[in-house]
């Protein structure tokens, strides 16, 4: 098997983020649901960079003609949902920040109304 | 009944002291009437402006929008047991006159809730601003199944019930239409009066722009995803 120039420097990238997936689990910033899904996502990417021939196989029982097409397809879908999931994320942060602040600004007046 | 009114503020020195000063001291049907300013985080002398005018006064620490001042008053106005609630923008656009006619209605105990349309009585205003109303009602309807001639409206009056059952999550300019939304879920009735927006210089930089709409949009569908 002959791997090229752009094929070796992909897959030392993609180990280097499955290395990261896996110390982000041990330091608890990860939980298991992210770790399997971020595993997943890049142990597939290994293989498909690895061993592109692959994607042929999806590919023709789906009607696309390309196997890399394949890849492209599903990376945006992928990428559209990851971008979702972030914005709602961030809603959610804006949201109990929001309550926070509220939570003081009551409590503040708790305390005048006692002095 | 006591009632509250409540005004949303941020960075409002220029108007709150005027809007503050013409809200009526007895309104027929009421008791005490009580008067909450939310500082939503501004960087003038809003507060101060208000304590002067005998105001109570809660400051948001940082900027949390028109929702998260909104829900602070209604929060306040549950855990203080409120009988009736008028909201009303600080920026000079409401007439605090129009409160007694809008206590008239909710203390009749027909209506749940009152918005005021500033729609019925044709105000002079751009045709980007007609058309920013017209399509906020449209989405109002479509997402919540309940159609308003001013879903943009935030001179309010609720009654006990609606205080106690209405919950909103909507920190930004969305919460206008969000408030339809609980007032279908929560089967309140409500119902439309009309009103004369005093629009200003200062009042059309205020208001929703056709700009935000996109992002308004934006925020009431996620809410709707999630």
């Amino acid at each position: 098997m002959s791997v090229t120039l752009t094929q070796f420097v992909l897959s030392i990238f993609l180990f280097f983020a499955l290395s990261r997936t896996f110390l982000r689990l041990r330091s608890g910033e990860l939980s298991l649901i992210g770790f399997f899904f971020w595993s997943a996502i890049f142990s597939l990417a290994i293989i498909i960079v690895l061993f592109p021939e692959l994607t042929s196989f999806v590919a023709s029982p789906l009607g696309i003609g390309r196997g890399a097409d394949v890849v492209v397809y599903v990376s945006i879908a992928l990428l559209f949902y990851l971008v979702f999931r972030l914005y709602i994320f961030l809603e959610d942060i804006r949201h109990e920040i929001t309550k926070l602040v509220q939570q003081i600004a009551l409590q503040n007046d708790t305390k005048k109304s006692k002095k | 009944m006591r009632l509250l009114i409540g005004i949303p503020a941020f960075n409002e020195a220029n108007t709150i002291g005027d809007v503050l000063k013409t809200i009526p001291k007895k309104i027929r049907g009421t008791g005490k009437i009580d008067i909450l300013v939310v500082d939503d985080g501004s960087t003038d002398k809003t507060s101060q402006i208000s304590h002067t005018y005998g105001a109570i006064v809660l400051r948001h620490l940082i900027n949390r929008g028109l929702g998260g001042a909104l829900k602070t008053i209604l929060t306040y106005a549950k855990n203080k047991k409120y009988e009736l609630l008028v909201t009303l923008d600080a920026d000079g656009q409401h007439n605090p006159k129009d409160i007694p006619t809008i206590v008239k209605f909710l203390y009749g105990g027909n209506v749940d809730v009152v918005i005021t349309t500033r729609w019925k009585k044709l105000p002079p205003v751009t045709f980007s601003r007609f058309l920013v109303n017209w399509f906020a009602n449209f989405i109002t309807y479509i997402l919540f199944g309940v159609w308003t001639t001013d879903s943009q409206s935030g001179f309010r009056g609720f009654t006990k019930k609606a205080i106690e059952r209405i919950n909103i999550q909507s920190d930004g300019m969305e919460v206008s239409s969000e408030f339809f939304k609980e007032i279908h879920k929560n089967h309140l009735r409500f119902i439309e009066i009309p009103i004369q927006a005093i629009y200003t210089k200062y009042s059309r930089q205020k208001g929703q722009k056709l700009t935000n709409s996109f992002h308004v949009l934006l925020q009431l569908f996620v809410r709707l995803l999630k």
